[in-house]
């Protein structure tokens, strides 16, 4: 081999480094985006696990209304509706909403909430001690659930901010995620009519 | 042997203007094509496939044009026409623009440097011959049943996932394909460009296409890998149940669009920094002026090639990003504007009291200056956030990438066709058919261009089928000049293949007065092996 060749080799050999180390990259913008998102809370994400709330100082000066709006995905047939629309809230006060559900379709679907908060970065001072949407939501054809949502907003929320909007969009996710048992799910408005 | 020129010295290429005893090792008839690795071949190649993928393209933008001739459905069915807005995109970006500058590439670049053939010859034949298959399987998508990819050409999540027919396979395949040529052509680049100069011929001294042509190549082999994690992606959620981009297993539809547009803003300096090469090669010859500020051009394209990893989310200004964010990106959108305006005015300055002359290929360079700098205005609108609201998803944008698309990236193409020509082949080409050529093209590229501006901003959306009452006038037109560009490029073809039955005057081997630069210092046509013994440049 020429001693062109050998040099030619080395650079194509390096170039293709970085080739696969940028296929690479692309697949590493996945979990990069999450953790940014996470850490800056830009994309109104908010936490998909429990806070734990601890007795903290609640500062009666600030009064912060919250607005809870639901949709639900295209070809998602649930009825979803917030029963609290509108609330005010002091900054860590501790403070539970309802959301009502209905399945009327003739099958089971199993859904999962996926929340989005606006302005973004509230999503880091937003603080959930129970979600519904931390997990996937069964229900038989016909059922009917209320699915509770507790929540406190940190005080260090920024000065500006007095308003903010929670929005759940809830996706048919049958078939896609874990197979629940309708039993599971503890937010039952009534037992199913056994079919006999 | 030292044939002593002023500045260049080629050496043993007069030898080889009687010997061809290189080339009875050469199949004749389609073997030759297939199998050749001879840089000038392939670059032909690649050059008729990007123009044969130029005029499929165009003829998709004429069903387009014509469904929107006047408002209503009449021509198409919806689904039919976003096939066509989907393919023709993905035509002209993938089929016709990129292979053109990397045909380009092909002929000019060893000529430019003193070497005798790209790096990695073998390579050259793959990375062409696999083309024609990804287009085959892109074009054919279209007769499925349910028709090709509807999705745009910017495939975003979720109608590229969820709302898309099983063609999406054959779309991502065929995608894959050809980001692997574009990888292996700019890898062929790189290391020809790297380890091949001639004796003397500096990093400073390259001729500005070869510079472009370099950084180009750079981009592409850190971008074209994310398109094809992209797509990949795109597969997967598609047929595989992962959730890249799905909310309901955790994804998020929004992240394609930065994943998309990390590649995607890279990818329009991919189509525009060889056009700044090309322009930068044309302008001095016939302003008889040394190109000025050299060194602020290579400079200037190595910002712009940095700045553009950094600009991506101006796509996505209404996606709902945070104010902090939307001012980052509209600022080092506007900074870009600095570098492209120091090439703009080094142009202009090069051609200051130049001795100017008008042949074709400084006429469609000095459109080229013109037109593109209109197309970085509208650019640099869109770059404002707070208006950007108002031109998202609009005419205005189809407007501003059509005039630094096609009167920027293909007029600077169709430049380079017409300056290195008569070298290819030896003759000069049809003057007169070349001259219809550029004035045809030029005033129906306004008359199908400049109007979008108008309904753009009026509010009318790009990608529709029907539009209101109100933007009919305009569309008429924009449709009459779309007519009138498509039937104009027919002149170009008329003429190429004229150009190709080596028809035409006999042209000396600088072919250009003020011609400057190795590939002019060897005979025209350019023999099939050059430099075989490097030249020495001083």
């Amino acid at each position: 081999m020429s001693e062109q060749a050998k040099d030619n080799q080395k650079m194509v050999i390096k170039l293709l480094v970085i080739v696969v180390g940028m296929f690479g990259f692309g697949f590493a913008l996945v979990p990069l985006y999450d953790v940014f998102c996470d850490i800056t809370g830009i994309n109104g994400k908010t936490a998909n696990s429990a806070a734990v709330y601890t007795a903290i100082e609640v500062d009666e000066s600030r009064t912060i209304s919250v607005e809870f709006i639901t949709r639900t995905n295209t070809g998602m047939p649930w009825e979803f509706r917030a029963e609290t629309k509108r609330i005010k809230v002091h900054p860590g006060e501790l403070h539970t909403v309802n959301f009502y559900v209905r399945n009327p379709a003739n099958k089971q679907i199993i859904a999962q909430a996926i929340p989005s908060v606006s302005p973004g970065q509230v999503a880091l001072y937003l603080n959930k001690t129970e979600c519904f949407c931390f997990n996937q939501q069964p229900l038989l054809a016909g059922e009917e659930a209320t699915m509770p949502m507790q929540f406190y907003v940190d005080p260090q929320l920024p000065e500006d901010i007095s308003f903010f909007t929670v929005q759940y969009t809830l996706f048919d996710v049958t078939g896609k995620g874990d197979s629940l048992a309708v039993k599971d799910n503890p937010y039952l408005r009534e037992q199913p009519k056994s079919g006999t | 042997m030292a044939h002593s020129t002023d500045t260049i010295a080629p050496e043993h290429t007069t030898a080889h203007e009687h010997d061809d005893h290189h080339d009875h090792h050469i199949p004749s008839g389609i073997k030759r094509w297939l199998y050749t690795t001879n840089h000038k071949d392939i670059g032909t190649l690649y050059l008729w496939f990007a123009f044969i993928m130029f005029l499929i393209g165009g003829a998709m933008a004429m069903v387009i044009r014509l469904e929107l001739f006047q408002p209503g459905l009449q021509i198409v069915d919806p689904n039919f026409f976003n096939q066509m807005t989907t393919v023709h995109g993905l035509i002209m970006v993938f089929g016709a623009v990129m292979p053109a500058f990397t045909g380009l590439a092909n002929w000019l670049v060893p000529m430019m440097i003193g070497a005798p053939d790209m790096a990695l010859p073998r390579m050259n034949n793959w990375s062409f011959w696999i083309l024609p298959g990804a287009f085959l399987i892109l074009l054919s998508s279209l007769f499925m049943e349910g028709g090709g990819p509807s999705f745009g050409w910017t495939f975003y999540a979720p109608l590229s996932t969820t709302y898309s027919g099983d063609s999406t396979a054959l779309f991502v395949f065929s995608v894959h394909i050809m980001g692997a040529s574009s990888i292996m052509g700019a890898i062929n680049v790189i290391v020809t460009i790297f380890n091949m100069r001639a004796p003397g011929m500096t990093w400073m001294k390259m001729p500005l296409f070869v510079w472009t042509w370099l950084i180009t190549a750079f981009l592409l082999i850190a971008v074209m890998p994310v398109l094809a994690g992209a797509v990949t992606m795109v597969l997967t959620d598609k047929f595989f149940g992962t959730s890249f981009f799905n909310a309901a297993g955790g994804g998020d539809p929004v992240m394609f669009q930065h994943i998309f547009w990390f590649f995607g803003h890279p990818e329009v300096y991919i189509m525009i920094l060889p056009a700044f090469g090309i322009i930068s090669q044309i302008v001095p010859t016939f302003a008889r002026k040394k190109l000025f500020g050299y060194a602020s051009m290579v400079y200037a394209t190595a910002s712009i090639a940095l700045l553009s990893f950094v600009v991506w989310a101006h796509h996505m200004f209404t996606t709902g990003m945070p104010v902090a964010a939307e001012m980052f990106f509209m600022f080092a959108t506007m900074l870009i504007s600095v570098p492209t305006g120091v090439k703009v005015f080094n142009w202009v300055a090069t051609m200051w009291r130049g001795s100017m002359t008008f042949e074709v290929p400084m006429l469609f360079a000095v459109a080229f200056i013109v037109l593109f700098t209109i197309g970085g205005l509208s650019g640099l609108m869109l770059a404002i956030t707070p208006v950007d609201f108002q031109y998202h998803d609009t005419y205005f944008v189809v407007a501003h990438f059509h005039y630094v698309l096609v009167t920027g990236a293909i007029f600077s193409i169709m430049a380079a066709v017409y300056y290195w020509l008569p070298k290819w082949t030896g003759k000069m080409f049809d003057v007169t058919l070349a001259k219809w050529h550029f004035w045809c093209s030029l005033i129906s590229v306004n008359v199908l261009f400049f109007p979008m501006h108008f309904v753009g901003l009026a509010g009318m959306p790009r990608r529709i089928p029907d539009y209101a009452l109100q933007f009919a006038d305009f569309n008429k037109w924009i449709s009459l000049g779309g007519f009138a560009f498509g039937l104009s490029q027919l002149i170009f073809l008329a003429l190429l293949i004229k150009a190709c039955r080596k028809q035409g005057e006999p042209v000396s081997s600088q072919v250009w007065e003020g011609a400057e630069g190795l590939e002019w210092e060897i005979p025209s046509p350019a023999p099939y092996h050059t430099f075989e013994t490097p030249p020495v440049v001083k």
